[in-house]
């Protein structure tokens, strides 16, 4: 156990922890705060695995953009404070099929790798992801400013109703 | 490092999204697990990046970045669907919309007046 294999767990553990209380707590917003503390573990992890320049964005994009958009979206729908009991179907279902594919795919995982040690990589990448980014992938790149745009468009469409969805 | 840990805290999370995709009425907190499952294969991508050597360098970081744009497209137009069906129904419970009704704008829709 070195010191990465430490951090990894303990991040981990945070990471599954919030996500599984994300999806079982019975309070909207608080769902969205657990969110948070998933993707800034995540995040963590990024750091740890010396993925740097994912691990900013990460904290950027995510944390800052889509969960409060998600935030914005519960206040929007008039979200109640507090414990709300509608919030769930029957669950065995999605207890058979949720448990089965992550322990399914962790068993695989666990299978598959073992105890194997790897070396990290040294750390400080941003240059090295930047260049690949623009020298292997600029077309995937530009056609993703594409799909933004289109989603930009897309969305404001279908939000207002006096210009879209109407004949 | 011991890659193990982080595929299975990948496997974990995306076992846990799908949980929430399958048991969540509220159509937002539908789209909060989904954030959950794309950060799981986020998470793999980078850990695969680490662990595995391509032959293009980074390929892994690379699609993680592509991966978390394309979520935040996702969000945004999910959320203006959610909103809009909010507008509609007053309700964003995903197991209330009909998917073999008429359209929404011939059932009921006190507020816009059709010529």
């Amino acid at each position: 156990m070195t010191g990465a294999d430490v951090l990894l767990l303990a991040l981990g553990a945070v990471a599954v922890g919030s996500g599984v209380l994300v999806v079982t707590t019975d309070q909207l917003v608080r769902a969205g705060l657990y969110l948070v503390v998933c993707l800034g573990a995540i995040a963590g992890l990024y750091l740890v695995l010396t993925a740097e320049l994912v691990a900013w964005v990460q904290v950027l994009i995510y944390v800052g953009a889509v969960v409060v958009l998600l935030l914005f979206a519960v206040m929007l729908t008039r979200a109640p404070i507090g414990r709300s009991p509608d919030l769930n179907r029957p669950g065995l279902p999605a207890v058979l099929i949720g448990g089965g594919a992550g322990l399914g795919l962790a068993v695989l995982f666990a299978d598959a790798f073992r105890f194997t040690k790897v070396d990290l990589p040294s750390p400080g990448n941003a240059e090295a992801i930047g260049t690949e980014l623009f020298r292997s992938w600029v077309l995937p790149f530009e056609v993703l400013s594409v799909l933004l745009l289109a989603a930009l468009v897309g969305a404001i469409i279908v939000s207002r109703p006096d210009i879209g969805s109407r004949p | 490092m011991r890659p193990v840990i982080p595929y299975v805290v990948a496997a974990l999370l995306f076992g846990a999204g799908v949980y929430g995709v399958l048991r969540r009425r509220n159509a937002v907190l539908v789209l909060m697990a989904v954030e959950l499952m794309l950060n799981a294969v986020n998470l793999i991508l980078v850990t695969a990046d680490t662990t595995v050597r391509g032959t293009l360098p980074h390929g892994g970081q690379v699609f993680a970045l592509f991966v978390i744009v394309l979520a935040a497209a996702e969000v945004g137009v999910g959320l203006a669907i959610v909103l809009q069906l909010y507008r509609l129904r007053s309700s964003v419970a995903v197991d209330t919309v009909r998917l073999d009704a008429a359209p929404a704008s011939e059932l009921d829709e006190p507020r816009l007046v059709r010529e």
